[in-house]
């Protein structure tokens, strides 16, 4: 795939000065929209989870009107509702020398220095109201018995800052934000269109103005105009087919609008999550992700002999290799997800894998079991060594899980400058749909955080800033009817090609070659190879794809052959991207670049950017915004 | 494994429906209930048959969209279990298993076995929540919670908003749902100021929906997922009687 390189990019709306300062300074320079034209101005926001949700509730009580989509039947089953471990907040309840300043930094570090310090200090700074605000509306998050919140510590970190609500954080801030939603939708600010699902982006004179969906129930192609949109779609992981996401996640939303001029930043940098149940079988749909606060007293180990078949009870201590604990001393079982990942991939190249095709490690409870007894686990973790068992069919009181990595986040989405704005003026993209605070490697309970930020804190702030600089005029018909005949046009294709293979197996497919060619470790050859596969793939796939039904219903075919085709475009540019990027960074690791010791081997020299891709007729156009930093010195990262 | 699946099929709200049999054939143990009823339907599309439509997100018994009745069970028989969650090892090779959409009039069938499930959202919009403005709450710490109504209120708070607690009850009632969210919020000091008008108006809110009322069967506590109690049913009831009393 042929690209060409463009001009620099900046962010432009971060102010100078003091890293402490600059958010402050930013919400005082930022206009403000008098109470009484709030009610005048529309804004859509696509998304109901953790970060559209938050969002759109926050946005109605400020007066303005807001209109807020999402395709499944109610708001409150987004997909921020499965997160499991745990919130960071920069909090220091623990008094164990936690500051605002530390977990900046250790974000900044566990990002592999590819995020941008400004926002990733703004980040820490208000991770601190999240948790007063979550607390307020009723989040029950565990609690001490001297009747104040409860802390643990997540992988990467050596400090308690993780707020939980027992395995469910996700479920549990997310319901608060549904709820405040809802309280929206009363009052009338909000209005909701559950089954809706976005098709295209309406831009009129170079602004974002209006979003084009399809009711899926009755399959009716609507048009909504705003004076903004926010995109909250969340993550792109099901490019790979088997991941921990949600079946109906997509890029299809972000994609769209990355056809229409919104720059898409490190596509290539995707989190794998180390502590998953591994596959089973062909007909799997999904994968499993076991919290990975397990690792704070379960053990990871495999065999010490490769194609040691005995049973793991079998197995003497001295034959067991736990490896995190020997490569790792300082950090164990706790180091961060892609050390703990690849370490994982690597004993299974060995041959020492366990469980069916060798591709799994153990994750042990026993000496756990032994040192706090086995009611102390139950209690702690009971939730999800039941789950466990119900998905395996193994009880892991008396024997160990089996794990493996599996896809889990993706820190690339479209890019965004400090405001998150896109380079669309009026586009907007908060959570997971953005690429902003994380880097290569998001470490475990950031992306709660940064959810809410953007939808409670950040986003409310900066669109008051674009919005008071409107009226922006009448949005252009012609701009409308273009965007509604592609979706048509689209839509009649897929029902029309009438071919032999499902949507599915197509992204069956599809998801196999990312997965083993842009997966956890990726080489120029692998990533070669794959540009080659998915063009022929997406050809297949526009001759030879069959959509059963019609288009005027509920039509979950249509639905799934829809998002498919926008995953073949999208994996595309994430091998591009992974192939330009000759360095290894936390979830980006290329094979040849990698240290003695076969660590990630950055390359600040000539990466230390985010690469911004544009997309153009005559193909992408690479754009990079150059990282400096000014706080947190680059140094490798190291968790011996 | 091979198995005999009776699935009910209806086109939309207007088409009466019916039963409608298929084969299950080489079925996997390790396969959950929605992946067998994948492959049903690759099978269906190829033939160029209409897949069975069901609801589905999560697949990890936390979001709440699947659910189906199976074999007359809400989510199926095993206890505690969403259908996502539910797996073929618990079926036998050769049964016959029937498969059909939640049934209660406020749950209008969408297509085949999905149902509209918004009056719930309708009940929350009542009042399920606590009025606090973004961005101005005092220190979390400020208001500590004993320990054992965090934990109480966190349990209340599991419910996933599935409706299979109405799918299971003879009265079609929404009462186990709503008892658990006034439960939650009832129990903890944030939610203390509405505490009384939200029962109000979100158990008003349940019986404009046209729910039935609670006789106390107790077919809903036996089929939810997230194993809410009985007795949130009376913590409901019972602040719904203060205000009344007021
Ligand atoms: C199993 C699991 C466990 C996790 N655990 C943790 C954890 O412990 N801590 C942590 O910090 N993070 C965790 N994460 C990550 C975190 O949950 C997500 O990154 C985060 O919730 C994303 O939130 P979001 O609001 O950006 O998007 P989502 O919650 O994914 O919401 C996307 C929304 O967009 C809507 N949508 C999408 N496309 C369209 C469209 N085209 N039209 C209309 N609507 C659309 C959907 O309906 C949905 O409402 C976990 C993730 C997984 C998968
Ligand atoms: S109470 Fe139980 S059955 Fe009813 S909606 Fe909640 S989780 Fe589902
Ligand atoms: S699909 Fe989410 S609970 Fe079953």
């Amino acid at each position: 795939m042929k690209y060409t390189e463009g001009t620099e990019i900046r962010d432009t709306k971060a102010p100078a000065g003091p890293i402490e300062e600059r958010w402050e300074k930013r919400k005082f320079s930022a206009k403000l929209v008098n109470p009484a034209n709030k009610r005048k101005l529309q804004v859509i926001v696509v998304g109901t989870g953790l970060a559209g949700g938050s969002a759109a509730a926050t946005l109605g009580e400020l007066g303005y009107n807001v209109k807020s989509f999402c395709y499944q039947d109610s708001p409150r089953r987004a997909h921020s509702i499965a997160a499991q471990g745990g919130i960071n907040a920069a909090k220091n309840y623990r008094g164990d020398g936690d500051s605002i300043y530390r977990l900046f930094y250790d974000t900044v570090k566990g990002g592999d220095f590819r995020a941008r310090e400004s926002n990733v200090y703004r980040l820490a700074q208000v991770s601190v109201n999240i948790i007063d605000q979550a607390v307020a509306q009723g989040v029950p998050f565990a609690r001490e018995y001297g009747g104040l919140l409860d802390t643990r510590s997540f992988g990467g970190a050596q400090v308690s800052r993780t707020f939980y609500a027992r395995g469910q954080t996700g479920q549990q801030l997310l319901l608060g934000a549904y709820q405040a939603l809802e309280r929206q939708v009363a009052a009338g600010t909000v209005e909701m269109f559950t089954r809706h699902e976005m098709l295209e982006l309406i831009v009129s004179d170079g602004r974002a103005r209006g979003i084009i969906v399809r009711d899926m129930v009755t399959g009716e192609i609507e048009r909504h105009m705003a004076d903004a949109v926010v995109l909250a779609t969340g993550g792109y992981g099901n490019v790979f087919y088997l991941s921990t996401n949600a079946k109906g996640c997509n890029t299809t939303a972000i994609w769209r609008a990355h056809e229409k001029g919104a720059y898409f930043a490190n596509p290539c940098y995707t989190q794998i999550h180390p502590t998953c149940i591994p596959v089973s079988g062909e007909y799997q749909s999904k994968l499993t992700l076991m919290s990975e606060s397990l690792r704070n007293d379960g053990r990871v180990w495999v065999p010490v002999a490769a194609g040691d078949t005995r049973a793991p009870g079998d197995i003497p201590d001295d034959e067991r290799d736990y490896y995190l604990e020997r490569i790792y001393p300082a950090f164990g079982n706790l180091v961060p997800r892609d050390i703990a990942s690849r370490a994982a991939k690597n004993v299974c190249d060995e041959g020492r894998g366990v469980g069916p095709g060798g591709l799994g490690v153990y994750l042990d409870f026993r000496d756990a079991i032994n040192r706090l007894g086995r009611d102390a686990v139950e209690k702690k973790y009971g939730n999800l060594f039941e789950m466990y068992e119900r998905i395996t069919g193994e009880d892991p009181y008396t024997q160990p899980m089996r794990i493996y990595p599996a896809v889990h986040y993706t820190m690339g989405g479209l890019w965004v400058d400090y405001d998150l704005q896109s380079t669309i003026p009026g586009l907007f993209v908060i959570g997971e749909a953005n690429f902003s605070d994380h880097g290569a490697n998001r470490l475990g309970a950031s992306a709660l955080m940064q959810g809410l930020a953007d939808g409670y804190f950040v986003l409310p702030t900066t669109i008051g800033d674009y919005l008071a600089n409107g009226p922006y005029g009448e949005v252009d018909e012609e701009a409308v009817a273009e965007a509604e005949i592609k979706v048509r046009t689209k839509i009649d294709k897929l029902l029309s090609i009438n071919g032999t293979r499902t949507p599915d197996s197509f992204h069956r497919e599809l998801g196999k070659i990312m997965w083993d060619y842009c997966g956890m470790e990726r080489t120029e050859e692998s990533l070669r190879k794959a540009l080659e596969l998915i063009p022929s793939l997406r050809e297949e796939f526009w001759r030879n794809v069959k959509v059963s039904g019609s288009a005027e219903e509920l039509n979950q075919v249509l639905e799934k052959a829809g998002r498919v085709a926008d995953f073949f475009d999208l994996a595309e540019l994430m091998c591009l991207d992974a192939l330009v990027r000759t360095e290894s960074c936390g979830g980006h690791f290329r094979a040849e670049s990698q240290d003695a010791d076969g660590e990630a081997l950055r390359d600040d020299e000539n990466f230390a950017h985010v690469s911004a891709w544009e997309h153009t007729p005559d193909g992408p156009v690479l754009h990079k915004e150059p990282l400096e930093y000014e706080y947190v010195k680059m140094s490798q990262r190291s968790y011996k | 494994m091979n198995l005999t699946l009776k699935v009910w099929r209806q086109s939309g709200p207007k088409d009466s429906g019916r039963m409608v049999t298929y084969q299950a054939k080489d079925v996997s143990p390790d396969m959950s209930f929605l992946e067998m009823l994948d492959v049903v339907n690759e099978q269906l599309i190829l033939a160029g048959d209409d897949p069975i439509a069901f609801d589905h997100d999560c697949r990890e018994g936390i979001c709440g969209m699947c659910g189906m009745v199976i074999n007359g069970v809400a989510h199926g028989e095993q206890r505690a279990t969403t259908t996502c969650q539910l797996h073929m090892r618990h079926f036998e090779d050769g049964a016959t298993v029937t498969i059909e959409p939640w049934r209660a009039a406020p749950f209008p069938v969408v297509k085949d076995l999905v149902v509209d499930r918004s009056a719930f959202d309708r009940i929350i919009q009542a009042g399920g929540f606590v009025s606090v403005p973004a961005g101005s709450a005092p220190d979390a710490h400020s208001l500590p919670v004993r320990k054992e109504d965090a934990d109480d209120a966190f349990d209340a708070a599991t419910c996933i908003g599935c409706g299979a607690c109405v799918a299971a009850c003879p009265n079609g009632s929404a009462s186990l749902f709503t008892a658990a969210k006034i439960t939650h919020l009832s129990l903890l000091p944030q939610g203390q100021p509405e505490r009384i008008a939200r029962a109000k108006s979100m158990v008003d809110q349940m019986d404009a929906e046209g729910f039935g009322g609670c006789t106390n069967t107790g077919e809903c506590t036996a089929v939810c997922p997230k194993g809410i109690p009985l007795d949130t049913i009376a913590r409901m009831n019972s602040d719904y009687l203060k205000a009344n009393a007021k």
